[in-house]
């Protein structure tokens, strides 16, 4: 009896927890990503590096709220300082829209010379972000760091396996699947959310309705770049800041949002599951696990690992690349336009 | 009207009016200019020369975004439903410029076309070809239009739902409103025209009642098959 | 203006920057820009065939250049005889059922119905597979892995002059892009860029963790060279007179000790300048061959027919020509140059380093070469290759430079100045990012736009 709990209390730690918390975060990535597809029809290769920005501001706007002496509690004092982020990042995407894109939507361009244009604009974010902030690791997480300890854990329950919750953890799991809701709800009952919708589906369509294009735009970059922020913020917070990391994330982001279904939120969160799945179950080693479970004289040799973990990212490429060539309208049939 | 796509002109001092509670019909062979003629009064091409006006002021200028606001509305021949929302969403995003009250619209919808509101709640992509050509033209009436353009509404749809179809055009058409109809199945669309014009390459060849085309030996000669 | 004088202008402009880098800097630097300059040209015109020709979106060229700089290896090394004597044969039964299991997952995919019965088959064939092909392979690689890990560890090469590798790379990418299109090709476009990104994206994480293949992160340095060494030419008699004969003019009326100083110094400096010439004789031979070649395919009713395509894919199809095959074509050579070009690049490192393979400075940058210099025109890749790896080299000491002057007045140690000074470096990405767009919007063909008929300028 006691093996079993181990042997779930030792996936739950290493498997279930980490699937949640990084499938939480691929989701809110996706979702970004896939609202620009499914409303502004092109790939934004410029996400990652918007993600950067808004963190950094979170950042530096934490760093003087430290200073000053304020902080949140148990919390991490960047919750406080992502309001402030939020609204800089708007007025960033606004601004690149403005000045980049509504230029190519005017004159009917095609997809290729968008994400042309995206790589044009990743640049620019890149070097903003590297010239004000530099390019090195950054920490900014304060507050408490553990809901749940894996020392605690042990002592309370007496078992061998402990479970350790972070409170990075928590907060992404919690923020993710409060954004997600609120997001569906905007989406399914408000009239602004309806006509994102319809010009998703049916671009001309939507204008002959008199559904304002550039009002939808101008909705669809700020939701992109509100969850742009909290979503770099979060892994900052779990992970740590480094300009660099979130334009490696844009792979695993682009495969979730495909998986799923390009085009449609709802793909875009259960894409980022089956890719956080996928990633670590392919590369979790499982020796430990399968000994609990299994009499002595079965356990196993070797590690039991499918893949080595330093292929953990390209696992999500592979996933990417054999959706896009097996089924690429995703699990949920999104348009590919 | 004359106009084009740009490169030569595809109408040719075009002439074509409807009034209200009165439908007229545009038949003519392929390549004639029927969906031409109807993009051009809609404002999605331009007029080398000509203009249009409805209920005597001229909206030539004007984008086909506007003259929905004066109150024409067009149904396209594809891609006229948004497939991925409910009917009741489609019918919503059809009154979307109105600020008012659309229950009492969306209930004259659904006198109109019963069918619908047991769908209601239904997404538009998993309907019939009729059902969703009867959800294109509600979106369309949730203006409440003066002029309400079809273009083929029947294309593609069997004799059934064809004849179903035409009904219940009849039955907006007693509401008041002006209905232009762009038709490939000329035999059974003039039946129900108080006006018809005859297209052939771009200019008006007949324009009569649809009782004395039906009944004209040219026209029935040319291309009602005798 | 037409594209004649538009090209020899640039070419002119590009000329007297360079000048302007041997005089103010050093000539060494000079001819080691322009060295990576002609590397660039031709990488850039391996994305031009691919994108010009045939409207493809490769964003892959990452991996093709690291291919050719693993045939550069893999041609130029020895073979390390322990290893192949410890896990060869192992590994050669591995991948002989790695084939097989790709082979048999392929017809199971193709002879069997959609379905559940498929889908059990496929999953438990590669399942197989895996543990099958891993039951030899992983002994077979801890084991090569284990000879001498700090100066061998994997299998070595072949032993072939180094100057061969460049066409082996050309065939490695070759090879590589002729799977990728096979699978990838149909995607539309910007699907083919993430598709293209993301095998690139493989085929690094795969160099820097296969240790056996190419030590992995650990490198594999000190790979030979096709021209002298500078050492041994600081030794040999010829050269010293050479260096002698060039310098008469400094050398004359000088004593013996200063005479004999300035000789040895001026030798170690000309070795070094010597080398990268030879080097650059290499690339320009190499760059103008490719150009020729890719140019007279364009005037040739090959090239006429691609363009046919590209522009109008609907009308072309329907009068019979075969789109995915010739796609695949476009597709295969301009991955097989962009190895050449990766291969070269290795040779001249003399070393192959995994970890400098980023997206940034292999893919994107070589696209904005594309654009600036002129997409669909293959000297305008070459005039863009030349130009932007100018300006990125220099876009930071010239960076340092303006910033050095703009903030003198506030002091040696002002924070914010050093700030600045610090940053400087990371300017050079912002202002890449803006070239691209600035030329995008207002000059969408780039510098030399492309011909559309032989002689005419379009728009």
């Amino acid at each position: 009896m006691t093996d079993i709990m181990n042997a779930t209390v030792l996936l739950s730690n290493f498997v279930i927890i980490p699937v949640l918390a990084y499938g939480s975060q691929l989701a809110l990535g996706a979702l970004g990503v896939t609202l620009v597809y499914g409303i502004l029809r092109f790939a934004n290769f410029a996400h990652g590096d918007l993600m950067a920005f808004g963190t950094m501001i979170t950042i530096l706007v934490t760093w003087w709220l430290q200073s000053i002496g304020v902080s949140f509690g148990p919390l991490p004092t960047a919750l406080l300082a992502l309001p402030v982020a939020i609204v800089f990042t708007i007025a960033m995407a606004l601004f690149t829209d403005r000045a980049v894109y509504r230029f190519y939507r005017r004159k009917r361009s095609t997809p290729a010379i968008f994400v042309i244009a995206s790589i044009g604009v990743m640049f620019v974010l890149n070097g903003i972000v590297r010239f004000i902030i530099g390019p090195n690791d950054q920490q900014f997480a304060d507050g408490e760091r553990f809901i749940i300890k894996a020392r605690s854990f042990k002592h309370m329950t007496g078992l061998n396996e402990g479970l350790a919750f972070k409170v990075s953890q928590g907060l992404t799991i919690g923020i993710v699947f409060v954004l997600v809701i609120s997001l569906f709800w905007f989406l399914q009952n408000t009239r602004t959310g309806k006509a994102m919708r319809a010009y998703s589906d049916n671009e001309d369509l939507a204008l002959l309705s008199g559904i304002d294009p550039e009002k939808v735009v101008m909705v669809t970059w700020i939701i992109t770049a509100a969850l742009a922020t909290i979503a770099g913020t979060l892994y900052g917070l779990d992970k740590s800041f480094k300009p660099f990391t979130y334009f490696q994330l844009l792979l695993p982001f682009f495969a979730a949002a495909i998986v799923g279904g390009i085009g449609k939120p709802v793909g875009a969160i259960i894409g980022g599951f089956v890719v956080a799945f996928s990633e670590i179950s392919i590369t979790y080693a499982y020796k430990k696990f399968l000994k609990y479970l299994v009499p002595e004289n079965w356990a196993p040799e070797g590690l039991v690992q499918f893949l080595s973990t330093d292929y953990k990212f390209a696992v999500s490429f592979l996933i990417l690349v054999l959706v896009l060539l097996i089924r690429p309208m995703g699990i949920l049939k999104g348009r590919v336009i | 009207m004359s106009g084009g796509y740009g490169g030569a002109d595809i109408l040719h001092d075009c002439n074509i009016s409807v009034d209200k509670g009165e439908i007229a019909v545009v038949v003519g062979p392929n390549g004639a200019g029927k969906s031409t003629a109807m993009k051009a009064l809609f404002g999605m091409l331009n007029l080398s020369q000509g203009n249009v006006t409805l209920g005597g002021e001229d909206i030539t200028c004007l984008s086909p975004q506007e003259r929905v606001k004066k109150g024409m509305a067009m149904v396209p021949q594809t891609n006229n439903v948004f497939a991925s929302l409910t009917v009741q969403e489609n019918l919503e995003m059809g009154a979307f410029l109105r600020r008012d009250d659309i229950f009492q619209t969306m209930e004259h919808v659904f006198e109109l076309f019963p069918i619908l509101k047991d769908k209601r709640n239904q997404a538009a992509g998993e309907l019939s070809g009729g059902q969703r050509q009867q959800v294109a033209v509600g979106r369309a009436l949730m203006t409440t239009p003066e002029v309400l353009m079809l273009d083929e509404p029947t294309a593609g749809v069997s004799p059934i739902v064809m004849d179903e179809l035409f009904e219940r055009i009849l039955e907006v058409k007693q509401t008041g409103i002006a209905i232009l109809m762009v038709e490939q199945n000329a035999r059974q669309a003039l039946n129900i025209a108080d006006t018809g014009y005859v297209l052939v390459t771009g200019k008006n060849k007949f324009t009569n009642t649809g009782e004395a085309l039906l009944a004209s030996p040219e026209v029935r000669r040319s291309f009602l098959g005798g | 203006m037409n594209n004649v004088q538009r090209s020899v202008l640039s070419f002119a402009l590009i000329a007297c920057l360079l000048l302007i880098v041997g005089l103010f800097q050093s000539w060494s630097l000079m001819l080691s820009i322009l060295n990576l300059c002609l590397i660039s040209s031709v990488m850039a015109l391996g994305v031009n065939i691919q994108w010009g020709y045939a409207g493809l979106f490769n964003v892959g060229t990452m991996g093709f250049a690291a291919l050719g700089g693993v045939a550069a290896v893999l041609v130029s090394k020895g073979p390390v005889p322990e290893a192949w004597a410890v896990g060869g044969w192992n590994l050669i039964i591995a991948a002989f059922l790695f084939m097989l299991t790709v082979t048999l997952a392929i017809i199971t995919y193709r002879r069997i119905k959609r379905g559940t019965l498929r889908l059990l088959v496929l999953s438990g064939t590669i399942i197989l597979g895996i543990f099958a092909t891993r039951y030899f392979s992983d002994p077979a690689i801890a084991d090569i892995e284990a000879v001498n890990p700090a100066l061998t560890g994997y299998l070595g090469g072949i032993g072939l002059p180094i100057l061969f590798s460049w066409i082996v790379g050309g065939v490695f990418a070759a090879g590589a892009a002729w799977v990728i299109g096979k699978i990838a090709l149909g995607l539309r476009s910007d699907y083919l860029a993430i598709a293209t990104l993301g095998i690139s994206e493989i085929i690094i994480a795969i160099l820097k963790n296969e240790d056996w293949l190419t030590r992995g992160v650990k490198n594999v340095a000190g790979l030979p060279r096709p021209v002298p060494y500078e050492i041994d030419l600081q030794k040999s008699d010829w050269f010293i007179n050479l260096t002698e004969w060039l310098n008469s003019n400094s050398l004359y009326g000088l004593s013996s000790i200063e005479r004999a100083d300035l000789l040895s110094s001026s030798v170690t400096e000309f070795s070094g300048i010597y080398v990268k010439l030879c080097y650059t004789g290499l690339f320009a031979a190499v760059l103008v061959i490719i150009l020729t070649m890719s140019v007279m395919a364009l005037n040739s009713p090959w090239g006429r027919m691609m363009r046919a395509i590209r522009d109008n894919e609907t009308s072309a199809a329907a009068m019979g020509k075969n789109i995915t095959g010739r796609h695949l074509q476009v597709f295969i050579i301009g991955s097989a140059v962009i190895g050449i070009a990766g291969a070269m690049l290795t040779t001249l490192d003399g070393q192959l380093t995994p970890g400098t393979y980023n997206p940034l400075r292999f893919t994107f940058l070589i696209w904005v070469m594309v654009i600036v210099g002129g997409s669909g025109n293959n000297l305008g890749s070459v005039l863009g290759g030349f130009l932007i790896w100018l300006t990125w080299i220099e876009a930071e000491p010239v960076g340092v430079w303006l910033i050095d002057g703009a903030t003198g007045w506030l002091g040696g140690t002002n924070p914010i100045r050093l700030h600045l000074m610090d940053a400087a470096q990371h300017m050079r990405l912002f202002m890449m990012g803006l070239v691209l767009l600035i030329v995008m919007r207002f000059n969408p063909g780039g510098i030399l736009p492309e011909v559309t008929k032989v002689g005419k300028l379009s728009n």
